[in-house]
């Protein structure tokens, strides 16, 4: 499976496998597609797998290496080794699906109005094309069960705050540059905050401890409008 | 068995082995910055050397024993006393039960750790009973150690003694660490190539303030990237030195995010990490340029003499 991506080291005890330089939806679902398949195939010495963007970098356990034998040699060879697996389309069977309700708006979207302006839209515009697409997590960092969303609409692109606010709460969805996400905990935060889920992203204390995990499928559903119309 | 944090101290916490396997949903490692200082502790202590203890930073807490136990303080140069009995370091000690341990400023270094015989009794969570503090789970309540925190540990060693005893053997951290000289941190090429490929090794550089477990910010000459086009987020690791625009980098440690989009200059071998941990703002250290055959030959030496003290301090009892 060596074809699909370069591969570079991370310092003594990581590999960097690389499947191009840009966020788009067909090099993130080949890294999702590789870790679903690296994960398949998983030998002890494998600590991590780490899907980003474009990238999925493998954290290596050398001690697990007789002392003789060179570890990140031994671990591309076992990836040029492998079975390539089924093709990264496939991943779309596996991928978990989730619909996540928002208030978009008022106490919960401070950001929301001033991004319709920035966006030349009415916010019943915004909020329609906010939850029209079906978005990809296309990698979790920053905080532990952050979703980095890929798949949002250009015309909701919007820079993050200059200065970042001192608090956005659990659960608030943001928009910063072509990317959306969802903040899980309370904290400081730069991104234009247009709502807020209930919905928990992240329990250290459970067996799936990330409600989103890389590569699943996400929609937004706005409840406000789901409660006035069946009212 | 039990103690009572009486003053919580500067920036204290419980912390063990490095949480593995979480990083794909953003979640670091966490554990003791200074690996090797933590291991030589709990062998120290009769530990298994990967079972939780309690990180200092620069000014250490007040703790009550309610029970006897057996300790072992590595690290930092610490001044630490037991009922107004100076304690040294890197020493196996029997503390009587009602023992009141002050451990006070790091005179040199900045992280100590205490490990206790049996090990803290912290309940594990992804895998591990390390604090991340930046997430805020694990340890305890995923903080910082305060007045009135209670820690328990498995009981099975009882030392009989009214007041500490000091085992007269002790163990040399160096090379491994050594407070004497500015360190000499090895570096490992990465994948993004400086304008100048030598200045990251000539001079010296600078701990700034704004250093902490996640990463020491480093002072010196301004670098520039190659190539500064604007990247994507990529996985980053401990030991990475990341280079922000401004042209001062940053040296990931173990709190490290899991992801980050600046452009990655160097990887620290694992061997220098325990003196990475043990600077302070204001320190100096400089860089030097090495290969992975140099790395691996250096992170062997250091588990083969973890080992020999291992063997040494078990063969002693």
């Amino acid at each position: 499976m060596s074809s699909a991506f370069n591969v570079e080291t991370l310092g003594e005890d990581a590999l960097l496998l690389r499947f191009g330089h840009a966020i788009d939806p067909q090099t993130n679902r080949r890294v999702h597609a590789c870790a679903a398949a690296l994960a398949r195939q998983r030998p002890p010495w494998l600590l991590d797998i780490v899907p980003a963007f474009s990238t999925l970098a493998l954290a290596i356990d050398v001690e697990a290496f007789n002392d003789s034998s060179e570890p990140l040699a031994d671990a591309r060879r076992w990836l040029e080794s492998l079975d390539p697996g089924r093709p990264g389309a496939d991943i779309d069977e596996d991928a978990r699906r989730h619909e996540i309700p928002l208030h978009y708006g008022g106490e919960h979207g401070p950001d929301l109005e001033a991004l319709a302006r920035h966006a030349g839209l009415s916010v019943a515009q915004v909020i329609a094309l906010h939850t029209a697409v079906e978005y990809r997590v296309g990698m979790l960092g920053f905080a532990p069960g952050f979703p980095y969303l890929i798949g949002m609409d250009e015309r909701l692109s919007m820079p993050r705050h200059a200065t970042p606010r001192t608090r956005v709460q659990a659960g608030s969805v943001g928009i910063a540059g072509a990317q959306t996400g969802i903040y899980p905990g309370t904290g400081p935060g730069g991104w234009q905050i247009i709502g807020r889920t209930d919905a928990i992203l992240f329990d250290a204390t459970q067996e799936r401890p990330a409600l989103l995990e890389p590569g699943d499928r996400v929609r937004f559903i706005d409840i406000d409008a789901r409660q006035e119309s069946s009212s | 068995m039990s103690l009572t944090i009486l003053a919580g101290g500067l920036l204290s916490s419980v912390q063990g082995r490095t949480r593995i396997g979480w990083r794909h949903l953003g979640v670091g490692g966490s554990g003791a910055l200074d690996a090797f200082s933590f291991a030589v502790a709990n062998l120290l202590a009769g530990n298994v050397a990967d079972a939780a203890t309690i990180e200092i930073t620069l000014a250490g807490p007040r703790l009550h024993f309610d029970d006897a136990a057996r300790i072992a303080i590595c690290g930092a140069e610490i001044d630490a006393n037991v009922d107004g009995q100076a304690l040294p370091s890197w020493r196996r000690i029997d503390i009587p039960a009602g023992s009141e341990l002050r451990l006070g400023t790091c005179r040199r270094g900045a992280r100590a750790y205490l490990a206790i015989a049996g090990g803290l009794d912290i309940e594990c969570v992804l895998g591990s009973p390390s604090t991340d503090l930046r997430a805020g789970f694990g340890g305890v309540a995923g903080r910082t150690l305060q007045a009135g925190d209670r820690l328990d540990w498995a009981g099975g060693f009882h030392p009989q003694c009214e007041r500490a005893v000091i085992d007269t053997r002790w163990i040399d951290p160096a090379p491994d660490l050594d407070f004497s000289a500015a360190p000499i941190i090895h570096v490992l090429p990465a994948g993004d190539a400086l304008a100048n490929a030598e200045a990251l090794f000539t001079g010296t550089w600078k701990v700034g303030t704004a250093s902490n477990r996640q990463g020491l910010r480093l002072e010196g000459a301004q670098l520039q990237i190659a190539d500064p086009r604007e990247r994507i987020s990529e996985p980053v690791f401990p030991g990475t030195l990341q280079l922000p625009p401004d042209g001062q980098p940053i040296l990931l440690l173990a709190d490290a995010q899991t992801h980050g989009g600046y452009p990655r200059i160097g990887h620290v071998i694992h061997a220098d990490w325990p003196r990475l941990a043990q600077l302070r703002a204001g320190d100096s250290l400089r860089f030097v340029p090495c290969d992975a055959r140099q790395a691996q030959q250096k992170r062997l030496e250091q588990r083969q003499r973890l080992a020999r003290m291992a063997i040494a301090i078990a063969a002693k009892g």
